[in-house]
């Protein structure tokens, strides 16, 4: 947990974003975040985002799926309670087919679903700081972490990018435990001064 | 920014005038305001029909399933008929969000979070039949491999009832994951909307505190498109495994090659039908014509049409090869089932699923939308039909002592209706208090398939071409 102070742009397009932050990014100032109300394509380009690796953990899973489902199954064939089912092999290598692929695909979807989550840090009971309650209506949040010092000429640097608003915010940077319904702490304290 | 550019002759996808925060309007204001009587007196009636289905399924278990009028051919009766419908209904959301996800077509946006919901609840209504027909339901937990005292005894992993089991377990559960990881940025939406205290706590929960971060959304994206992967031979594999459930038995009528794809054909047929049913209705109540235009209803229409298709030569294919084959036994199972005892239900399944949907190529009947609401009901008639036709072909074996005739008792009926109770329940709370329609995905499409934005783009068609592209380079540098 780490109460800091940041400088949030509000963009009314995402036409306007992009020219933003490739002017943010190129007079040196380092994007805290960006946020948006939908999957803007390019975006993670224009912030210099890697491309994701989760499609990789989704391969591994699915291995993993893969080799749980043959292992068990022929390990109880072979080994454990050989049966003989109307003469058929011990194992029955396209007899497990349905199942090895039902399990291969669980794995993979279970898995990936919850890295994702991991990797994205939310689950049920999870609280984040909302620069702006619209920017998961219409409004393209561009967050960037200030000091005392540089504040007013980052605010105002945003505000000459096209930003509809702009404003200094202080707030929680990372996730914590909380309910939506509720003030933290920190707001108040903002609110009263 | 937009480098994906959409011909105009195509149908906008999003009619109106609309911008992002008059999307979040439409989709987020029926959600925020009280329950109107129409939907009360649905939703009563739904959870009345549960209460019967619960009390006909505690009957059965209470006094044992010899109080439905399974009989020594008969073993399946309308318990497994009901399940299979269930399934193959259960099969239209999957396609809808995985397999027209990778084959981008733009229209899935409108209607895929409806779509899922239903397959969702129908795998739940479908899970219920094979569950129950176990008879001693508390030793259902028997079909799970876990290490036991009985030996260890393993449940039989080459059977069909057991992939069966794994099937339909991981299709619900890939399903439900999928349907869920797009619903989170949708609450998140609700949530910072929301004005009273609940809403903004239960929907901050259910948004898994999601706040729109680019790095999220292009996990999220990754997700979808690997989930859509995945999804897509799973959806192909449950019908599949259904049909073996048939197809491996030594059993004339059942015993073919042909039946996984004519299942699954079938399975996106009366799955296509129910979404039609639903959407219908609940774009006029919820006002969503909008966005579940005419021509998602037509497009879906001709998925209809064509699966129907697909099914009418399935269901000629196997009475020519029942008579060309020269099996006896194989040619009197099709022959009973054409002119035998149930040759009504025959007819029925021929008349509802291969003669009627051919209307779909007439342009203006696809469009008309009292006239798909009436198909959608007759196709699901004839998708039972099927299935019961299949699971009575049994009636007739090998030892004429034993032929017999089957109608269902009020238990059996009774549980059917109750999966009807269940379905709609869910429906109807889903469509009160979750976003019907996926905000995030139909903002992504906005600009490429919305009605403002295409007739913006009528200007740029009719320029001359050296002025446009000299206008590009003009502006790119």
């Amino acid at each position: 947990m780490s109460i800091k102070k940041f400088a949030v742009a509000v963009y009314d397009d995402e036409a306007v974003l992009f020219p933003a932050v490739k002017k943010v990014r190129g007079a040196g100032y380092k994007i805290h975040d960006v946020y948006t109300p939908f999957a803007v394509h390019g975006l993670d380009e224009a912030l210099g985002e890697k491309e994701s690796d989760l499609h990789i953990a989704g391969f591994i899973y699915g291995i993993t799926g893969t080799c749980t489902a043959l292992g068990f199954m022929g390990w109880i064939f072979t080994t454990d309670w050989p049966q003989n089912f109307g003469g058929k092999p011990n194992f029955p290598l396209p007899a497990f087919i349905p199942i090895t692929f039902e399990l291969t695909v669980l794995f993979a979807a279970v898995g990936m679903v919850l890295t994702f989550c991991y990797l994205n840090q939310i689950m049920p009971g999870v609280k984040k700081h909302i620069f702006d309650p619209r920017q998961t209506d219409d409004k393209f949040v561009l967050v960037i972490e200030v000091n005392d010092q540089n504040a007013a000429e980052t605010e105002a640097f945003l505000k000459a990018t096209g930003a509809e608003a702009t404003n200094i915010q202080v707030a929680e940077s990372d996730w914590w435990f909380g309910r939506f319904d509720k003030k933290e702490d920190y707001e108040i304290q903002q609110q009263l001064a | 920014m937009h480098l994906k550019y959409e011909s105009i002759i195509r149908e906008p996808l999003v009619d109106g005038d609309k911008s992002y925060h008059q999307i979040t309007e439409d989709i987020c204001s029926p959600i925020e305001s009280k329950p109107t009587k129409l939907w009360t007196i649905g939703f009563l009636i739904s959870a009345s029909l549960l209460a019967f289905g619960i009390f006909s399924v505690t009957w059965e278990v209470y006094w044992g399933t010899g109080v439905w009028n399974l009989n020594r051919t008969i073993g399946w009766g309308y318990d497994i008929t009901n399940f299979v419908w269930w399934v193959g209904i259960g099969h239209a959301g999957t396609l809808i969000s995985a397999i027209l996800l990778l084959f981008r077509q733009g229209w899935r946006t409108g209607v895929n979070r409806a779509a899922e919901a239903m397959t969702i609840f129908a795998v739940m209504c479908a899970g219920q039949f094979p569950i129950w027909h176990m008879g001693r339901v508390w030793d259902a937990f028997f079909v799970l491999p876990y290490g036991n005292t009985r030996g260890p005894l393993w449940p039989n992993f080459i059977s069909p009832l057991l992939w069966d089991v794994f099937a339909i377990s991981t299709y619900f559960t890939v399903s439900l994951l999928f349907w869920y990881s797009g619903l989170i940025p949708d609450f998140a939406t609700l949530r910072d909307r929301a004005k009273t205290k609940f809403r903004k706590m239960t929907y901050g929960v259910a948004s898994f505190g999601w706040a729109g971060s680019a790095k999220h959304w292009q996990r999220h994206e990754m997700l979808s498109l690997v989930l859509a992967g995945l999804s897509t031979p799973l959806v192909l594999s449950v019908h599949t495994i259904v049909s073996f459930d048939f197809a491996t038995s030594i059993v004339p009528g059942w015993h073919t090659t042909i039946f996984p794809p004519y299942f699954v054909a079938g399975a996106v047929f009366s799955g296509f039908a129910m979404v039609q049913t639903l959407l219908v209705l609940t774009r006029k109540v919820l006002n969503l014509q909008e966005y579940i235009t005419i021509g998602h209803i037509e497009a879906m229409n001709k998925v209809i049409v064509l699966t129907g298709s697909i099914v009418g030569v399935a269901y000629l294919t196997e009475l020519f090869i029942a008579y060309y084959s020269g099996v006896l036994w194989e040619q009197e199972a099709f022959r009973l089932r054409v002119m035998g005892p149930y040759w009504w239900a025959y007819w029925a399944m021929m008349t509802c699923n291969v003669v009627s949907p051919q209307l779909f190529w007439f342009k203006k009947l696809r469009r008309n939308i009292w006239f798909t609401f009436f198909m959608s009901i007759i196709v699901n008639i004839g998708m039972w039909f099927e299935r019961f036709v299949i699971i009575m072909s049994l009636h007739r074996d090998y030892l004429p002592s034993s032929w017999s005739y089957y109608t269902p008792s009020w238990p059996e009926v009774g549980f059917y209706l109750g999966s009807f109770g269940l379905f709609f329940t869910c429906y109807f709370l889903f469509a009160k208090y979750f976003p019907v329609i996926a905000i995030a995905e139909i903002k992504f499409i906005l600009k490429t398939s919305g009605e403002n934005f295409k007739n913006k783009m009528d200007v740029i068609e009719e320029a001359n071409t050296e002025h446009f592209i000299e206008e590009q380079l003009h502006h790119h540098h």
